[in-house]
């Protein structure tokens, strides 16, 4: 499945990578600046506390206190501590900024041939000198300058460069195809392309900046995250600053260095810590997956969505419809009307017409003929007749909509009208008795979803061919799992209501848009929304574009034209419409590794002052060491393993944050009871083994 | 422990869940403006208050009028206290010829009775007069509460709203609460106190000839009507000093059962007009039931510590549990379940002096008041008490679901977020803070009675019973001091408005919110696992802020005293 494919393509091995983490071990000592520090609270605040303690550490030095050797260990790990939250950042911006390396390669200067005038003149310029409005040629060979709108011809371009996908796309003027990005190269054809991006914002430059993080703004359930931990973070300066006092009152003193060791691991690091980083390998998610997010609030609204649009073709049916049955009327057995409509689509080269010839042969092994043996004739298809079909031998065969193949055998008949696929509009009483009963099989084949064809022979009608939309295979599991997750589908199609809500019902969607203009798409995201819903939606073409810019979440397909891509909030670089299901897993991915973590990191405070508070207290109340239940050795030996477990647990959990938590389709009930069970409970359990396994190191090397 | 002391506590809890339907289907109808069998009656007394004091009850309010409203209603609540304390001498109904009471006492006592606390300095019966009980106390037991009660209404509607800009009318809410939900249930309860055996005279202190022939003065007043809406609306400063363990506050088995009934019927049926108001009960039922949780264990720990006793008085052949400070007629188990209740619930009335229960017994009422009075908690006060825990435990694991949290339709975002943590972080800097003044500034110690940590429990109960505005004191602190006056003083007004500012903020931040209606991918809000969750994130958030505190108090006591040593 393609999300098995998303954990395959997100290695976690960016740790083991020496490419990655050297640099990000540099990174983790640069980032110690505290303008950068600031943008974390949680950390600052170790940061401003290991500052504080070193310089006391360093005046103790100097006049010769006790204990140094402890308070050096304790200070230490509390560096520690900030640069392993520094490395987490690091390593997840480490794995963006390779994929940013390989971009910039592909933005080497280049020369564009900037037109002059109305003919074909033009003049070298650099590529970097194009302004907004320029229209520049580009010939096979070349590679385009900068974003455009393609405004005259037709190319085969190299979208490699972005996509990673090396066989080439079709970029024309006119149409959802007219977008070309600057850094692809046209492989065959000339086409002219009008510049949309000036230099420094182009895609690619844009795709750069976002791989690299360098735009990452909070989005807002971190900001929520930050005030939440900060404000965890002032509790604790309350229930640790006051502590001194009531020891005084028990005829007692805390050190600093006792009280800074438990105030540090009180405090949330551990999700201090990973926050950024889970940010940044969110978006790196998507991006593994080819899908560009324009920003981080966009990741996070995907996890959040309520109701998916989904365009018919192309994302629950297979492109093409294929003939599924022959239905003739009374008097011609199938086998006749399969041998004609067979004869009848030998030389159409539609996908439609090879798949009646296909279906001729395997139900009724009748096997393809050759045109030319016949000596036929072969009749076009056009928008007048809108039938095609076979001269041979004296006789003809057609075949067609059904209104115009009444049309075309009752002679004079008024012409329906064209939209329909029935002929509703008709006469009955005009009809012959074979005519009504090819209209009945033709209501029939549309209320079951499918696009019935009169075949005709001679003039006679023989029956009608049912075609049909195939679902893809595998779609209706994916909406029932989509259904689990509390979301809801919605088909959008441009057929009429009949057919749309069989094939509706044939994919499992909750709900469809029959006759889908773009308003009306725009109005039920609206209509969504203000129900207080949350729309996802994907599209190409530039009618697509208002309800993109509507919807929470619009991807826009790369194939599309600039005006999508311009209005959407990511760009699927591959344009498969379907992958708007994996955007929505990796968006509720990225909130449940925060809200996971955040819960380990709070629950891991009940340990940690079963090991600190009675080693705080023991000196004037040695009853409290009832509460070491954990059994640690020492006073010094227990606060200095819960600050290292305070430590050491944001190493071990960078590969969680960068990987995420796993998603699954089940539910949120049942997903809350497992991720409780998991980082709730496991939380509380974990530090008790843990710290009781550090004090025993400690102990074994004589550190305390 | 016995059988039939738990069948007391078990009937305990079937009655109040029992009325918790009923009574919170009443009480919405109110809130909401709708006719119930009592307007008949009712209605054209409210109609005439608006009339007289110019409200136009159905104007809508912003939720910072509405706070503005209810902080300037203080304003003239505090102003009548104050004076009728500082002058009682010159005003009527002072039979006992009380002299004028001090400036800080006063200043005390007129801050815990606007806050709903009914901290008491001032011993009631040598202290005050008549009118002072009358004018300034039972009317400010009322509209404190009432107050209380129209917040969480004002909050409820931020969530059962979707789009507005307003939730509700102060005076309107005010008004109905007092008219039709505590005066008609204090009529009746009134009547059954002074059947019970308690004093409701406007007549003087009466004398009495002991059988050694010695003179003695009894004390008498307006107490039952006074006692009433004290229990009711979770106020709990009682007539006299000794408050529910004097025999004319409290005088049978019969009137204690009812009167602890009494504290949580409002604070449990409040859970259920939330419910009502957000549209599905069940959300109601498991806010009971994550009170339920916490204060049932609450009530084991307490019966266990009280009836088990202590070492020391096995040692001494003293069986039979520990009956120091109890009231023999109300005995182990009424006055483990009176302490619980009544510090669950903001009350802080007692029947027993806590200070004397077991060094356990005596940190759950502890326990109960420093989770912020959320277990029922004050009328009003305790839901949107609770609601702010909600807010956060559903921020905290909602995201585990992997979507925005939102809670009953609401989207949980930064500003719901932050206020939330603004309202429970004020909490332990109140009564953490002054503790730790209160143990080693000379001038606060000379008020402890017993020294070690019993000493520390005495101050860190004070400060933490008037930050949660419950007003029971554990007794052996001398509170009446410049120090203690001024300090609780700030304690109880930070406590009470810290809190209401920003959970009126988040009232108006979610009314202006859309409703979102829930889907297979919504967080789960009525069942077990959300009840759990709840529970869990109250005791860590709360707990990992007061261990270090209840370390040195009560727990390092226990310790001590099984080793033989008391203070």
């Amino acid at each position: 499945m393609d999300t098995m494919k998303l954990q395959k393509r997100a290695p976690t091995s960016a740790m083991l990578d020496p490419k990655i983490v050297l640099p990000a071990i540099r990174a983790s000592f640069t980032k110690l600046d505290p303008r950068l520090m600031v943008k974390n609270p949680v950390m600052f605040v170790v940061e401003i506390v290991a500052a504080l303690t070193t310089v006391i550490f360093l005046r103790d030095l100097v006049t010769g206190g006790t204990g140094l050797g402890f308070t050096f260990q304790i200070i230490l790990w509390l560096w520690f501590t900030v640069l392993f939250a520094n490395f987490a950042e690091a390593v997840a911006e480490g794995r963006g900024k390779a994929q940013a390396e390989s971009l910039r390669k592909t933005r080497t200067e280049s020369q564009a041939k900037l037109l002059t005038g109305a003919g074909q003149a033009f003049k070298l310029v650099a590529g970097t000198s194009l302004k907004v409005g320029d229209i520049v040629l580009v010939e096979a060979g070349d590679t385009i300058p900068s974003d455009g709108e393609v405004i005259e011809g037709v190319a085969s371009v190299n979208e490699a460069a972005i996509t990673g996908e090396s066989a080439p796309v079709i970029r024309e003027s006119g149409g959802d195809r007219s977008a070309v990005t600057g850094g692809t190269q046209v492989l065959s054809d000339w086409i002219r392309v009008r510049i949309t991006a000036a230099q420094g914002s182009t895609f690619i430059d844009r795709m750069i900046k976002l791989v690299e993080g360098a735009e990452r703004a909070k989005t807002p359930n971190e900001i929520a995250l930050n005030i939440l931990l900060a404000g965890l973070t002032i509790i604790f300066v309350f229930a640790t600053v006051t502590i001194p006092s009531y020891a005084a009152y028990a005829g007692g003193s805390i050190s600093v260095i006792v009280l800074v060791a438990l105030f540090v691991t009180l405090i949330p690091t551990t999700i201090g810590a990973l926050l950024s980083a889970i940010g940044i390998a969110g978006m790196d998610r998507l991006v593994r997956f080819n899908v560009l997010a324009m920003s981080g609030r966009a990741v996070e609204a995907a996890g959040d969505v309520d109701t998916l649009l989904l365009d018919k073709t192309g994302t629950i049916t297979l492109g093409n419809r294929q003939a599924t049955a022959f239905r003739p009327v009374r008097g011609v057995t199938e086998q006749d009307l399969a041998d004609a409509a067979q004869l009848a689509s030998l030389a159409d080269e539609t996908p439609e017409g090879r798949s009646i010839v296909v279906l001729a042969k395997e139900k009724y092994g009748i096997r393809g003929r050759d045109m030319a043996e016949l000596g036929a004739t072969f009749i076009p298809f056009t928008a007048q007749t809108r039938m095609s079909g076979v001269d041979a031998g004296g006789s003809s065969v057609r075949k067609g909509a059904v209104d115009a193949m009444l049309n075309y055998v009752g002679g004079g008949a008024p012409l329906a009208v064209a939209s329909g696929n029935t002929a509703r509009a008709l006469q009955p009483g005009g009809l012959s008795e074979v005519g009504r009963e090819v209209q009945t099989i033709a209501d029939e084949i549309s209320k079951a979803g499918g696009t019935p064809l009169a075949v005709a022979k001679d003039g006679k009608l023989l029956g009608v061919i049912q075609l049909k939309d195939i679902v893809k295979g595998g779609i209706r599991e994916r909406f029932a799992e989509l259904r689990r997750m509390g979301i809801r589908t919605i088909m959008i199609t441009g057929d009429n209501p009949m057919t749309a809500a069989a094939i509706a019902a044939e994919a499992g969607v909750d709900d469809f848009l029959a006759q889908a203009t773009p308003e009306d798409k725009l109005k039920l995201i609206r209509d969504e929304q203000a129900k207080g819903k949350l729309v996802a939606m994907c599209g190409d073409g530039t009618n697509d574009a208002p309800a993109l810019a509507q919807a929470d979440v619009g991807v826009a397909m790369n194939t599309g034209t600039q005006a999508a891509r311009e209005a959407g909030n990511m760009v699927d670089l591959d344009s498969n419409p379907t992958k708007l299901i994996e955007v929505v897993e990796i968006g509720k991915q990225l909130l449940m590794t925060r809200g996971a973590l955040t819960t380990f990191s709070i629950a891991n405070d009940v340990a940690k002052y079963f090991a600190i508070i009675p080693a705080m207290f023991l000196a004037f109340y040695p009853q409290l060491n009832v509460l070491n239940i954990m059994n640690l050795s020492s006073p010094q030996s227990a606060i200095l393993s819960a600050i290292i477990f305070n430590a050491l647990i944001i190493i071990a959990l960078i590969p969680l944050a960068l990987r995420g938590v796993a998603y699954r389709a089940v539910g949120a009930g049942a997903l809350l009871r497992r991720n409780l069970l998991i980082y709730g409970l496991g939380g509380i359990v974990i530090p008790f083994i843990g710290i009781k396994a550090i004090d025993l190191v400690v102990v074994a090397l004589h550190l305390a | 422990m016995t059988m039939i002391g738990w069948l007391q506590i078990i009937l305990f809890c079937v009655i109040i869940v029992a009325l918790a339907k009923p009574l919170g289907g009443y009480m919405t109808r109110v809130f909401n403006g709708e006719r119930t069998f009592m307007s008949p009656v009712l209605r054209p007394i409210e109609a005439a208050i608006y009339w007289v004091s110019g409200v136009d009850e159905r104007r809508e309010q912003h939720w910072l009028t509405y706070t503005v409203a209810m902080l300037l209603f203080h304003v003239g609540g505090f102003l009548i206290i104050y004076g009728v304390m500082r002058l009682q001498a010159m005003l009527p109904f002072n039979p006992a010829d009380q002299s004028a009471v001090a400036p800080d006492l006063s200043f005390n006592t007129a801050i815990s009775f606007i806050t709903n606390t009914n901290w008491q300095n001032y011993g009631g019966e040598s202290t005050v007069s008549y009118l002072v009980q009358m004018l300034g106390l039972t009317h400010q037991n009322f509209l404190s509460a009432a107050t209380g009660i129209a917040l969480a209404v004002a909050l409820i509607r931020g969530f059962s709203r979707a789009s507005v800009r307003t939730v509700g009318n102060f005076w309107g809410d005010v008004t109905r609460t007092t008219l039709y939900v505590l005066l008609p249930i204090c009529v009746v309860y009134t009547l059954f106190l002074v059947w019970q055996g308690i004093p409701q005279t406007l007549g003087a202190y009466v004398d009495a000839t002991t059988l050694e022939g010695a003179k003695q003065t009894i004390a008498v007043g307006p107490v039952a009507s006074q006692v009433a809406i004290k229990m009711l609306g979770t106020n709990g400063g009682g007539f006299f000093n000794a408050n529910a363990a004097h025999p004319f506050e409290n005088p049978t088995a019969l009137s204690n059962f009812v009167q602890m009934l009494s504290i949580f019927l409002i604070g449990a049926a409040m859970t259920n007009v939330f419910g009502r108001m957000v549209g599905n009960q069940r959300q109601g039922w498991a806010i009971l039931a994550v009170m339920g949780v916490l204060f049932i264990a609450g009530v084991a720990v307490t019966y266990w510590a009280e009836a088990n006793g202590t070492s020391i008085m096995h040692a001494l052949g003293l069986t039979g549990g520990n009956m120091e400070g109890k009231e023999v007629r109300f005995g182990i188990v009424a006055s483990s379940l009176f302490a619980v209740i009544t510090t669950a619930a903001s009350c802080g009335a007692v029947n027993a002096m806590h200070d004397s229960f077991t060094a356990l017994g005596g940190m759950i009422p502890l326990i109960n008041m420093q989770l912020g009075e959320i277990i029922i908690g004050g009328v009003g006060a305790g839901l949107y008490g609770m609601l702010l825990f909600v807010v956060l435990a559903i921020f905290v694991a909602g995201l585990m679901v992997g979507r925005t949290p939102e809670y009953v339709g609401k989207k949980i975002e930064a500003r719901e977020v932050k206020m939330a943590m603004l309202a429970i972080l004020v909490l332990p800097l109140m009564y953490l803070g002054w503790t730790a003044v209160g143990v080693v500034y000379p001038a606060a110690v000379a008020s402890m009675a017993n020294a070690g940590p019993h000493g520390f429990t005495e101050v860190l109960y004070a400060f933490t019973s008037a930050t949660g505005n419950n007003g029971s004191a554990f007794a052996g602190l001398t509170g009446n001091t410049f120090f203690y006056n001024l300090t609780l003083a700030s304690a109880m007004f930070v406590g009470r408005f810290f809190m209401i500012v920003p959970a009126m903020a988040i009232a108006g931040s979610l009314a202006a919110k859309k409703s979102i209606p829930p889907s297979a991918g919504t967080f789960p809000t009525t069942g077990g696992l959300f009840v759990g969750l709840v529970v869990g994130v109250i005791l860590i958030i709360g707990g990992l802020t007061f261990f270090p505190a209840l370390a040195l108090g009560p727990i390092v006591e226990h310790l001590a005293m099984n080793a033989g040593n008391v203070f």
